[in-house]
């Protein structure tokens, strides 16, 4: 593709400008994705620390010795909320949503170029003030990643309340308005800079997803920002909003007439379109790939846009089925569950496209095939105990037991994870121009499903037979001894399948530098971004604006020379 | 239309080809702003149900007088003329007419500024008779009363009032510096500085605002950045986007009015 040199000559000089507080969407992905990437080897050091705690609660653990009960929750707190702020929200859409969507819809960059940076860096500050919690006095908070008040909001109610849970709110606070600032760069990119040719309905489904998730979050954070001001309000300033007469440690407190149960749906609110942030993402990847892999157009792609579009409306109507057990009412709790399992049907829907798209189809077993495959996996399996959840007589049962967790593990986490490596693992030959190696891919992928579905698996069944969650050790309770073995398999598990993503990151940095150059279309996709040069120069096309002719997935195409047909390639006359 | 979003947004990015249309033929400005209302709305949204919440578990109290809501009145009617004078910019903006755009701004941050005085006046005097939070400093002679047994009792009705009241104030004021920026770019920094200055001489020790005040000298240095980094002459679209801001910022208060202020006033 020729390239003009008056384009490149206003690409910034200078290390800083260029890769620190650079404007390009792609550095700026980049950036996000590292970011990701070291938020979630900490998040899953904790969640080691803590299964190890649950089997042998009196070790001593190397540099930290014995782990106390308050330690744990702290643990378990810091965990959540960087997995799933700093994890499932910051890589899939800050990260590959970044660098690959102005470039599928053909537009030169963000439509706010400083504001993406901005975001990119408020991010940054979020997750700084997040860790700096483990090194304060008292440590990190306790209350978990939901910070229920009154627990969250009475500094003296437990060691990490203090000065950690201020650092907590403050954080959660600052990367609202990051991702605020990200959410209505990605919606007016979509809208308003999209190559000629390049309608709504011949958008990638990685586009909507993106798109439809940047529309949740636009409307989510901003109530958690109004509900964590409120907290720390509560905790600072004098007010009860969350706080009913209460008493902690003996000591009367001087809140008066608050509720616990507004916190509760102020965060749902907000925590609920949380849940389909992280996998939206996951889903438009797995059909993108799917579709690529399998050599078929995708099934049902006008399907696929509506089902997300109601997956995402549905998400904002739903937020109680997480406070079945707060007392609320019976009758909202019934509406509340009716509307959950309303979700079932766009999710069955677009499960049953993706099958439908793979049928017959002449797949190709690269490792992000895989791990698309591996998505679909885990969203039914992860899917399916959805509904069991979503009535309240038998949450009621399970909800604080290790049920729930095994549950929203498989869907929201390590669903959403695979499809971030299935991401990382296609669109790493575009990003850094060298492909990745195929058989640590492999490897990676057989042993990280295989010990997903060992650890949390049997989490559905330990939480059936009774064990609860939250609590930092079981082995003395009578009545939970019987599930010892099982728990010490899931531990086994979990460090054997933590060590394999040290495979990941080997073959991640090693393929950076050593891996075989990558051709500008690899995989043989016909999406925009495989138009361009591998990597894509500053402005992503070198100067043009592509000319789209085509739908995203044009597959096998009866008649045409090659067996797929680039979204640029000229008109055929039958194409829609 | 489709060139007009390239050439103002994706500044020094490739050169301007053929788009699609935008949406409803909206530049990515006004998108951008458009968006930015949606999700702020929904976080006064927030603010709102807090507020409703807790009135409808608690006994709520009726204190306003007159006084409070006359005042409240004029307030309402500063806000609401605003608009009009922030409409009548923004179509002296789009004939090109630069001395009556920067007039009629000017006369809607005038408005603004007399809504930020009297509501401080009114929060000043509030807190005069007894209506506090525990971190408010204590007024040399705080009275007791109706207001500070409000206060003791129901401590929802202060936290609501000056949380939904505070959260409002700060988006005004804002909305000033902006329009103040767009009006007179670098010009209004002194200004905004010296309204500092003073406002932090005048205002006495035992009051709120002496540290609330602060957020101007905030606003000065973000201000700052903003005006080094990019200058530029604000055109009819700039002057359009600022007053979305302004127009979302009145609507606010129009729920904010009767919510807080009608409902909860003595006269019957």
């Amino acid at each position: 593709m020729a390239t003009p040199a008056s384009v490149h000559a206003h690409a910034p000089q200078g290390f800083i400008r260029k890769y620190i507080f650079s404007l390009d969407h792609k550095v700026i992905g980049i950036q996000y994705y590292f970011l990701a990437l070291s938020a979630v080897f900490v998040g899953m050091l904790l969640s080691i620390l803590m299964r190890v705690h649950m089997i042998w609660p009196t070790a001593s653990l190397p540099l930290l010795g014995e782990i106390k009960p308050e330690t744990y929750l702290a643990l378990m707190t810091m965990h959540g909320t960087i997995m799933v702020f700093f994890v499932l929200t910051t890589a899939p859409q800050g990260g590959f949503g970044n660098y690959v969507l102005p470039i599928q819809i053909g537009a030169p960059d963000m439509a706010f170029p400083v504001l993406n940076m901005l975001s990119f860096w408020t991010t940054f500050v979020a997750y700084m003030v997040m860790l700096a919690a483990f090194f304060v006095v008292g440590g990190a908070p306790l209350h978990g990643w939901t910070g229920y008040p009154p627990l969250s909001a009475i500094p003296s109610a437990g060691p990490g309340e203090g000065l950690g849970a201020d650092l907590w709110i403050t954080s959660i606070a600052i990367f609202c308005i990051a991702s605020l600032m990200g959410a209505l760069n990605f919606i007016t990119t979509t809208l308003d800079l999209r190559a000629k040719g390049m309608t709504m309905m011949r958008m990638p489904l990685t586009v909507w997803s993106w798109f439809i998730t940047a529309i949740l979050g636009l409307l989510a954070f901003g109530v958690l920002l109004s509900a964590g001001i409120l907290l720390l309000m509560d905790r600072n300033l004098g007010t009860s909003f969350y706080v009913p007469t209460t008493m902690v440690n003996g000591v009367m407190t001087w809140h008066k007439g608050g509720s616990p149960l507004l916190w509760q749906h102020l965060f749902w609110f907000f925590g609920h379109p949380e849940v389909y942030i992280a996998i939206l993402p996951g889903m438009g990847v797995a059909s993108q790939v799917l579709s690529t892999f399998s050599r078929k157009p995708i099934f049902g792609y006008r399907a696929m846009v509506y089902a997300m579009l109601s997956i995402g409306f549905f998400g904002f109507m739903v937020w109680g089925h997480h406070m079945f057990m707060s007392g609320m009412s019976p009758y909202s709790a019934f509406a509340f569950s009716l509307l959950t399992m309303c979700i079932g049907v766009p999710s069955a829907i677009k499960t049953f496209n993706w099958l439908g798209t793979m049928y017959k189809g002449r797949i190709r077993f690269s490792t992000p095939m895989l791990y698309a495959i591996g998505f679909v996996s885990l969203f039914v399996s992860g899917g399916l105990s959805g509904p069991f959840l979503a009535q309240p007589v038998l949450d009621i049962q399970l909800h604080d037991t290790a049920f729930v967790p095994a549950h929203f593990h498989l869907i929201m986490g390590v669903a959403a994870i695979f499809g971030i490596f299935s991401a990382t693992y296609y669109w790493f030959p575009k990003m850094f121009g060298r492909m990745m190696n195929e058989t640590l891919g492999r490897i990676h992928f057989f042993i990280t499903l295989a010990g997903t579905y060992a650890i949390f698996m049997p989490m559905h069944y330990a939480g059936m037979a009774g064990q609860t969650r939250r609590y930092s050790q079981f082995t003395e309770v009578a009545f939970l001894q019987k599930l010892i073995p099982l728990n010490t398999f899931i531990t086994w598990a979990a460090i054997i399948t933590v060590s394999a993503q040290f495979i990941f990151v080997i073959n991640l940095f090693w393929s950076m530098f050593k891996g075989p150059k990558a051709s500008d279309n690899p995989w043989e996709s016909t999406t925009l971004e495989w138009t361009t040069a591998t990597p894509p120069p500053h402005d992503n096309f070198g100067g043009v604006t592509p000319v789209v002719n085509h739908g995203p997935y044009e597959y096998g195409v009866p008649g045409a020379a090659k067996d797929y047909v680039m979204q640029t390639d000229p008109p055929t006359g039958t194409s829609h | 239309m489709a060139d007009a979003t390239l050439q103002h947004d994706a500044v020094g990015h490739g050169t301007p080809g053929a788009y699609e249309a935008p949406l409803f033929g909206a530049y990515s400005k006004k998108v951008g702003m458009w968006l930015f209302l949606a999700s702020d709305s929904l976080t006064f949204g927030a603010l709102l149900v807090a507020f409703s919440y807790n009135r409808i578990y608690t006994a709520w109290p009726t204190p306003f007088h007159v006084a409070s809501i006359t005042n409240a009145t004029i307030m309402t009617g500063c806000l609401l003329s605003s608009s009009l004078t922030m409409v009548m910019a923004v179509f002296a903006a789009q004939r090109g007419d630069r001395s009556w755009t920067r007039n009629w701004l000017l006369a809607t941050m005038a408005f603004g500024t007399a809504f930020i005085v009297l509501h401080g006046m009114e929060w000043s005097k509030l807190i005069g008779e007894g209506l506090t939070l525990p971190i408010f400093p204590k007024p040399a002679h705080a009275a007791a009363g109706e207001l500070a047994d409000i206060s003791k009792n129901t401590p929802q009705f202060p936290a609501t009032f000056f949380g939904l009241t505070a959260m409002h104030m700060l988006h005004v004021t804002i909305g000033v510096i902006y329009l103040g920026v767009v009006a007179f770019r670098k010009w209004f920094l002194p200004v905004l500085g010296v309204l500092w200055v003073v406002g932090f001489a005048l205002i006495p020790s035992d009051n709120v605002f002496h540290y609330g005040i602060h957020v101007l000298l905030i606003a000065l240095i973000v201000a700052t950045v903003i005006l080094v980094l990019k200058p530029k002459d604000y055109d009819a679209e700039d002057v359009e986007v600022s007053g979305l801001y302004w127009h979302f910022v009145d609507l606010v208060w129009m729920f904010i009015f009767p919510l807080v202020y009608l409902m909860s006033t003595k006269i019957m």
